[in-house]
C-alpha cells in the first residue's frame, strides 16, 4: 500500500495524458530535465508536458510528485488497520481529526455492514511495534473519547497478492 | 543513509517541481547539487530505502473504480481460497489479516458495473460472503515518514 493504489486508467483520458501515466508508471526519469525527456520521448513539447502535469496535478489526478520511502526499511515495520464504530452525527468531524495525526497514513469513511461488520472509519496507524501501534491506537480512542462506539485493530499477517499499476483499455 | 539522504527523504515526499532543471531548483534548498541529488535518489531506489520517485497517482480520479473487500474464509479452506481469489485479475492487492474477517483485498476495474461483477464471480467460485467496502469519503492518504 505504501507504493499508492493500483490504477484503471479509463480510455477515455486524453492521449497526452494516458501516455503520460504509462510513461511515468515506474517514475520519473533520473535526468536533470526529467520533463525535456519525457517530451522527447513521447514526441511532444516540454511545455505540453509541464501543462499536463500541472493540471494532473490542479484535477488531483496525481497526489503528489516526490520519493515514497519504503517504510519498512525506515523502522515502520508494524501497521495496523484501526477501524471504528463512529456515530454518524459524528463521522464528518471525526475523520479529519483522525486523519490529521501523523502516525496515520490512510483515513476512510466505509460503509457498516451489519451484523457482520460494525466499523465506518477506517485509520491505518504506522509504528516500529505491535505494541507501539496499539499505544497509538490508544490515543486514539482518547482522542474521540464517546464520539466511538467500538474499535479493534486488525494487523496483517501476511501479503497474498500485490501488483502494480494496470492500464486498462 | 547519512544526513543528506534524511534531508531528501524528509523534504522530498511532495511538491517535486515541475519546471525545466527540478533537482538544480530542489538541491539548490537542499545545500546539494543538482548531479549529487540525482545519484543519491537513484542509489535510494536501487538500495530499496525508495520504493518509488515520481507522480502519484489518484487512481478513482483517472476513471477507475477500486474498493476494499473482506471475507471471512475458514482456516481449512485459506489457502485455496487465496489462490481462487488471487487469480482474478481485477484483485490488486490481498492481506491474510489476524482477524475473524482474515482476507481484505482491493478491487480495480475501469467501471462501478465491472467491481459489482467481479464480486459476485469472487463469492460465487468461493461460496462465501464478499463484504463490499467502498469508501465513501477521504479525509487524508499520505503519511510523512521523518527519518
Amino acid at each position: 500500500m505504501n507504493s499508492g493504489n493500483p490504477l484503471c486508467v479509463a480510455e477515455s483520458l486524453p492521449d497526452l495524458d494516458r501516455r503520460l501515466v504509462l510513461a511515468t508508471q515506474t517514475g520519473l526519469p533520473l535526468d536533470a530535465r526529467p520533463y525535456h525527456w519525457l517530451a522527447s520521448e513521447l514526441g511532444v513539447t516540454p511545455e505540453q508536458v509541464m501543462e499536463r502535469i500541472n493540471a494532473m496535478l490542479a484535477d488531483g489526478r496525481i497526489r503528489r510528485i516526490g520519493v515514497v520511502p519504503n517504510h519498512y526499511r525506515l523502522g515502520y515495520t508494524a501497521n495496523g488497520m484501526s477501524v471504528w464504530d463512529i456515530p454518524d452525527e459524528f463521522i464528518g468531524a471525526v475523520g479529519p481529526e483522525v486523519g490529521k495525526l501523523d502516525f496515520v497514513s490512510h483515513c476512510y469513511h466505509r460503509p457498516r455492514v451489519p451484523p457482520d461488520w460494525p466499523y465506518n472509519l477506517f485509520a491505518m496507524v504506522h509504528g516500529r511495534s505491535r505494541p507501539e501501534v496499539a499505544a497509538l491506537v490508544e490515543r486514539i480512542a482518547g482522542l474521540l473519547g464517546a464520539r466511538q462506539r467500538g474499535h479493534d485493530i486488525l494487523f496483517s499477517s501476511r501479503i497474498l497478492k500485490k501488483t502494480g499499476l494496470r492500464l486498462g483499455g | 543513509m547519512d544526513a543528506l539522504d534524511r534531508r531528501i527523504i524528509n523534504e522530498l515526499q511532495g511538491d517535486f517541481p515541475v519546471c525545466e532543471q527540478p533537482f538544480r531548483a530542489v538541491a539548490e534548498q537542499l545545500g546539494s547539487t543538482e548531479s549529487e541529488l540525482i545519484t543519491r535518489i537513484g542509489c535510494m531506489l536501487d538500495d530499496g530505502l525508495l520504493t518509488r520517485f515520481g507522480p502519484l497517482f489518484h487512481a478513482e480520479q483517472m476513471g477507475g473504480a477500486l474498493s476494499l473487500c473482506a471475507m471471512h474464509v475458514p482456516h481449512e479452506h485459506f489457502e485455496t481460497v487465496a489462490k481462487i481469489v488471487n487469480a482474478f485479475p481485477e484483485v490488486a492487492h490481498n492481506y491474510q489479516r489476524d482477524h475473524h474477517m482474515n482476507m481484505w483485498f482491493v478491487l480495480a476495474t475501469e467501471t462501478p458495473e465491472a467491481l459489482q461483477s467481479a464480486i459476485d464471480r469472487i463469492s460465487q467460485s468461493t461460496g462465501l460472503t464478499v463484504l463490499n467496502l467502498p469508501k465513501i469519503e477521504e479525509f487524508y492518504v499520505g503519511l510523512h515518514f521523518e527519518v
